[in-house]
């Protein structure tokens, strides 16, 4: 071999070693997971286009973490959770037969960013053909109307009930 | 207000497909460079061991896709990549030997020893199902540790070479169980702190901002820092104690998020390290070739002129290197095995070097990154202490080296020659792939 090509092959594989260290560092930036907090901002930004895009309002899909598929509008008890004041005001989230938790914790379907409320806050669920919200034994309650919710009690469409600044509405 | 969503995982599978193919490239590439140079280059052979790689390498790859479709994808590209590089230097410094006058079979022997490795970091992934299950064994960790630190002090199976009574010679082979007491060790750090870390973390005086702990819950600490220390005198094993101590209070500092317990734990080193100098003429001297490693004599004096060897060597590697094969590492002593990094320094230069660090900050930076995803107090710990293991113990090697700190024998992850060094980087490996794939995997919707 011709010294030229010796020094090509020595700088080559100089280039081949680092063309191993770069393509494995683009490789760890696409490397994500886990999950993906977005802020409060942008996320409202993305709802309104999402709003307009369809005329239900939809972050919930992002914030219930649920895939969409395991969530059918379509099933016969659905209905929507609706937000109508705190700092989600306006979100609705649709309700399958899945429980839906509330609460601060990043792990919640509703998570709720306010400092009078718990970490795991309420649990709504189905029990047969009925809606339940069950305390989870926060520290600063959940009200159903005026009234403290300790055990489970009946959540009917129209009823609201709220946890901190927030309230939450059933309806459909 | 923050929204949290899910992101889809990507298993990056294909990535790593990609990855140990380049790898796969360079340790052939490296190999037939070395042969070349040595006038030894027959193509046959070359196409053979090209082979060979692509077939371990797929046997690893179809390995994980069945066993642990999570793992993250880098580490093992990462890692063969190095071991490639080590194993054609170390066939390189046979044939420097070999014009010598003096017949060695560093590589071959190291080929043995990385198939092994590897056969085991497979038989880790196989085997371990859930690293959880490692947290049973937490105490019997911490024995067995304790017992392969003082296995070469046994009288007929311990064997000293060099000054240094680390290793214990089994069928006819040498073997460093220090190395495999490291694992050992984190697993039991791992388990005894995600219990204890709450004490350890919260109770005490606040001394200047920071929370010390109180005296009672020192022992640990002082336990293992006792341990360090008696193998540095007994042993004289300078670089296994200090990696020890650095995994323990780098763990600690983990598990508590507490600054003060590295404030002490850095003291406590430096007090034992300043008396081990001053009462110990081994020590003392390794600190004289340290500081006055230039000085005409202590050069002449023979205890700073390996060091001094291994820094020209680097030097006159320059940027771009001599080329692989084209240096004279061999005039470093030990040069396949302490200082293979002053070697690569010199026949690769500082972007050869600097190629190599950046694979280990990788390595180390997966094993902290699973350690973040992972949702298990203890598995969190496991591959911290894991990859600060890699680190500290690259970074004892290399600062040695480069006088950054004081040369202390240990060896260098996956490159320098060596059997127990290598079984057990391969072994933190099939650890740190099924931490990652337990990390990575989805978690099942159960809402």
């Amino acid at each position: 071999m011709s010294q030229l090509s010796i020094t090509l092959l020595r700088l080559g594989f100089l280039v081949l070693l680092w063309a191993l260290v770069l393509s494995a560092i683009a490789v760890l930036r696409a490397d994500l997971y886990g999950t993906r907090v977005t802020a409060r901002g942008r996320g409202r930004e993305s709802r309104r286009e999402e709003a307009r895009a369809e005329k239900t309002a939809s972050p919930s899909r992002a914030a219930t973490g649920i895939r969409t598929g395991s969530i059918s509008t379509r099933e016969p008890s659905a209905g929507h959770l609706a937000v109508t004041s705190g700092p989600l005001k306006g979100t609705t989230i649709p309700l399958g037969a899945a429980p839906v938790l509330v609460g601060r914790a990043s792990t919640c379907t509703l998570v709720i960013d306010d400092d009078y409320c718990s970490a795991k806050h309420c649990r709504i669920y189905l029990e047969g053909e009925r809606w339940m919200v069950e305390d989870l034994g926060s520290t600063n309650g959940t009200y159903l109307g005026n009234q403290r919710v300790t055990d489970p009690v009946p959540f009917r469409s129209g009823d609201v009930v709220r946890i901190g600044a927030t309230s939450l509405e059933l309806r459909g | 207000m923050a929204t949290v969503t899910d992101v889809k995982v990507r298993t990056g599978r294909r990535s790593e497909l990609g990855l140990l193919g380049l790898a796969v490239a360079i340790a052939v590439l490296a190999r037939g460079l070395v042969d070349y140079h040595a006038d030894f280059l027959e193509l046959d052979e070359l196409a053979f061991y090209a082979a060979g790689w692509t077939v371990v390498a797929l046997a690893i790859h179809l390995a994980i896709r069945r066993w642990a479709p999570f793992a993250d994808p880098v580490l093992v590209p990462a890692v063969l990549g190095l071991n490639g590089i080590g194993l054609a230097m170390i066939r390189r410094m046979d044939f420097a030997y070999a014009s010598r006058g003096r017949e060695t079979d560093f590589g071959g022997v190291q080929t043995v020893w990385t198939l092994l490795g590897i056969a085991l970091a497979l038989l880790v992934i196989l085997l371990l199902r859930d690293y959880r299950l490692l947290r049973r064994f937490t105490y019997t960790a911490g024995v067995l540790g304790i017992i392969g630190l003082l296995l070469p002090l046994v009288p007929g199976l311990g064997t000293e070479i060099n000054g240094a009574r680390i290793w214990i010679s089994v069928f006819g082979r040498s073997l460093q169980p220090a190395e495999f007491a490291k694992i050992a060790f984190v697993v039991f750090f791992a388990g005894y702190l995600v219990t204890n870390r709450d004490t350890l973390a919260l109770a005490g005086p606040k001394v200047l901002g920071m929370r010390f702990p109180r005296p009672r819950d020192m022992g640990p600490l002082a336990l293992v820092w006792a341990a360090a220390m008696l193998v540095q005198i007994y042993e004289r094993d300078l670089g296994t104690s200090l990696l020890l101590f650095g995994i323990f209070v780098a763990m600690l500092y983990v598990a508590t998020e507490r600054l003060s317990w590295v404030l002490v734990g850095l003291g406590m080193f430096g007090f034992g390290a300043v008396l081990a100098g001053t009462l110990f003429s081994h020590v003392a001297v390794r600190y004289t070739a340290w500081l006055h490693a230039l000085d005409a004599e202590v050069y002449r004096s023979g205890t700073s002129e390996q060091l001094v060897r291994g820094l020209f060597g680097m030097a006159s590697g320059g940027l771009f290197g001599t080329g692989l094969g084209e240096g004279r590492p061999d005039l470093v002593p030990y040069a396949e095995s302490d200082f293979i990094v002053a070697s690569i320094g010199e026949e690769l230069g500082l972007t050869g070097l600097m190629a190599i660090l950046t694979l280990y900050v990788i390595i180390v930076q997966r094993a902290m990154r699973t350690a973040i995803g992972t949702r298990h107090g203890f598995g969190k710990l496991l591959a911290a202490g894991l990859g600060f293991a890699i680190a500290l113990q690259v970074f004892i090697v290399v600062g040695g080296v480069t006088r950054v700190i004081p040369l202390t024998g240990l060896t260098t992850p996956f490159l320098a020659y060596g059997g127990s060094s290598m079984l057990a980087n391969w072994i933190i490996v099939g650890l740190l792939l099924r931490l990652s794939d337990q990390a990575r995997r989805p978690e099942e919707v159960t809402a």
